[in-house]
């Protein structure tokens, strides 16, 4: 008997195979109404997620990175279907959510789940810890002895001794010890997809570090997939496979973590690194750094959103939205791995151009 | 210094394992915290001697709290017989006492129960659901904030007619306006915590959700509150019963009792505090109490 081991290791969960992604998200809309008046009408809309496409591949983890304000977080929770969409279509290995022939929300729930950046707030006050993680499975059906065995066993593989721990309150532990509780509670229900929020922001660094390392061990140990969703650069670097560079709403880049931080091709992305800080002085960019805040998503700029912060703005960029499309320098074929949503060659290749 | 390096093995080092004792149960913790506060055990006792006396008054009590005479009439306290003193009637004041407690913890009681459980209700679902629900149910309460509540009860007494039971019901519906708000507010709170998104995104209903993560988080606040109302309840249905609406006169009713004894204020005034006093105790214990407990059951006050 010689069955190959990738045979023997796939999850029977797993059904369309390594090469379907397990998580697409086509034209992903939320404008948030806003209301005022005597009335309380609509007078406005926040564009806050804007036609957001892009798709998340078995095993991998995908960074999205971008500014505060920017869409990163209702993405995360739009995926959830903590909101709802407005448009946008969600296909969970070959499943559509929430559609007839396809998977419910509850049952895509139970194979993708999310960690929060705010450790305190994430765990319900009056519960101990284990209780937290024994949650779910017990309301899905485990017994609730069972449910708190399996609590104290993640408590152990995420690092914390369930005889110290499993009867604490949660703020009677630090936020890192918390921020793994999360990551235990995240995990009870066995997913395949594990939303990081922001999950290591709020830590201090040398925390964030062994937290970060545990998710590269947890990921290995129960081959899992991360959509890794921070606004720390070096942190995405470290941890992403490929990553997903957001403005204001919409996708301005997407690629291979190695071929955007060694050559983006977007004007925000760059602006974007050149504002990422270095400890080496010997590597200092010239490029020039973002200025002002980003425009108002209640009335976004026409055309590319990131034109009125743009060095290489032309009219054309005011007209047409720009769709994500392979680098001019790069082959145009379908599906392209690195992709960029702007219109101007000399803009992508980043040409020495200043305002008058 | 010289080039001595000490090398520490690591191996030598013995195998440390914390003893840390497993930590106590929920319940366990809360008892031991109510055991280190004196003013919540104290005022435990005041109001559980004061639910005694009122239940067994018959055994507790000196005599009927029917029979008075003439001559007996405003006798000051400490007189052989009736150490507590007769009301305007002759009648025993420990007697009705006793037995008044009974219709005042009822009146005092049952509305807050009643519109806890309705108002309590109503308000969870008011802040947990949002929108066109909430803007329904609390528009609808505000209709009842337009009366002031002693009115209000007045008109719903009115409307069904004389009777404790009537009165009873009559408060219960003027509380459960202000519960439901005090609610609403709370769980609109708790709702946008991360953790109850937390428990939304591990696909559990919503009744589960609410049971498990909004349930625990508002019912502190919402307990204390009510408690509160139970003496103004026991106020409100003492001026229900000197309308008529409520308690009839022979009957023994704290709040019926002072405002006979209003009277004698100036002939027998500590006689005539008595009733009033005991409405003060008993509200006074409630707050006191519900306090304790409410500080005894918060995880995050736990030292």
């Amino acid at each position: 008997m010689n069955i190959p081991p990738e045979i023997i290791a796939v999850d029977p969960r797993d059904r369309g195979g390594k090469a379907q992604p397990l998580l697409t998200v086509q034209g992903l809309t939320k404008h948030f109404p806003v209301r005022g008046g005597i009335l309380n009408r609509k007078i406005a809309t926040v564009q806050a997620v804007d036609d957001v496409s892009f798709s998340v591949r078995k095993g991998e983890t995908l960074g999205i990175v971008g500014e505060s304000g920017c869409g990163k977080s209702t993405t995360a929770r739009l995926l959830m279907r903590l909101i709802d969409p407005d448009t946008g279509t969600l296909i969970f290995d070959g499943d559509a959510v929430g559609e007839e022939r396809g998977i419910s929300i509850n049952a895509m729930r139970r194979q993708m789940q999310m960690v929060f950046q705010d450790s305190y707030s994430s765990l319900n006050p009056r519960m101990t810890v284990s209780e937290s993680i024994a949650y779910a499975p017990h309301m899905h059906g485990l017994a609730h002895k069972d449910a708190l065995q399996r609590a104290e066993t993640l408590l152990e593989q995420v690092g914390l001794n369930p005889r110290q721990y499993a009867r604490r309150y949660p703020h009677e532990l630090s936020g890192g010890q918390r921020q793994r509780v999360n990551i235990a509670r995240a995990l009870a229900l066995e997913p395949r997809l594990v939303i990081l929020d922001e999950a290591v922001s709020a830590l201090d660094k040398s925390v964030e570090a062994q937290v970060l390392n545990l998710l590269r061990d947890l990921k290995d140990k129960f081959s899992l997939t991360y959509l890794f969703i921070s606004h720390d650069l070096n942190v995405v670097e470290y941890v992403s496979d490929r990553v997903l560079v957001m403005y204001l709403g919409r996708v301005v880049e997407t690629g291979p973590v190695d071929s955007i931080y060694a050559k983006p091709r977007h004007p925000y992305t760059r602006a974007l690194f050149a504002s990422k800080p270095t400890l080496d002085p010997d590597r200092r960019t010239t490029e020039m750094p973002l200025t002002g805040d980003p425009p108002n998503p209640i009335n976004p700029p026409s055309g590319c959103r990131f034109r009125t912060r743009c060095a290489f703005v032309q009219a054309i960029c005011a007209e047409k939205v720009p769709i994500l499309a392979a680098p001019v320098d790069m082959d145009d074929i379908e599906d392209a791995p690195h992709q960029v949503a702007c219109h101007l060659p000399q803009a992508q290749m980043g040409g020495i151009s200043y305002h008058a | 210094m010289s080039g001595t390096t000490i090398e520490i093995s690591k191996a030598r080092l013995p195998d440390i394992t914390v003893a840390e004792p497993a930590a106590p149960g929920y319940w366990k913790t809360v008892g031991q915290r109510l055991l280190r506060d004196p003013v919540t055990i104290g005022v435990s006792l005041v109001l559980f001697s004061i639910i005694f006396i009122s239940v067994f008054a018959p055994l507790v009590s000196t005599g009927d709290p029917y029979t008075g005479g003439v001559l007996r009439r405003l006798k000051p306290i400490g007189t052989p017989g009736h150490w507590l003193g007769t009301d305007e009637g002759g009648r025993d004041l420990w007697t009705r006492l006793c037995y008044g407690g009974r219709m005042s913890l009822l009146a005092g009681i049952l509305p807050v129960t009643f519109a806890l459980t309705i108002g309590g209700l109503l308000g969870v679902i008011a802040g947990y659901a949002g929108g066109v629900v909430n803007t329904l149910i609390m528009r609808t309460m505000d209709v009842f904030y337009a009366f002031p509540s002693i009115l209000l009860a007045i008109a719903i007494c009115g409307l069904l007619g004389s009777g404790i039971t009537n009165s009873i019901l009559a408060l219960s519906i003027v509380f459960i306006p202000p519960l439901v708000r005090i609610s609403e507010t709370v769980t609109t709170q708790a709702r946008q915590l991360d953790f109850v998104e937390a428990a939304r995104a591990s696909g559990t209903t919503t009744m589960q959700v609410i049971r498990y993560h909004v349930l625990a988080n508002v019912l502190g606040p919402i307990m204390v509150y009510a408690t509160s109302l139970i003496s103004v309840s026991m106020i409100l249905s003492a001026g229900l019963s000197f309308l008529g609406l409520g308690v009839t006169p022979p009957q023994p009713e704290w709040g019926l009792m002072l405002n006979a004894l209003r009277q004698a204020i100036y002939v027998q005034p500590y006689v005539a505090a008595l009733p009033g006093l005991m409405i003060f105790l008993t509200s006074m214990c409630f707050n006191l109490m519900s306090d304790g407990f409410r500080s005894a059951m918060d995880v995050k006050l736990n030292k």
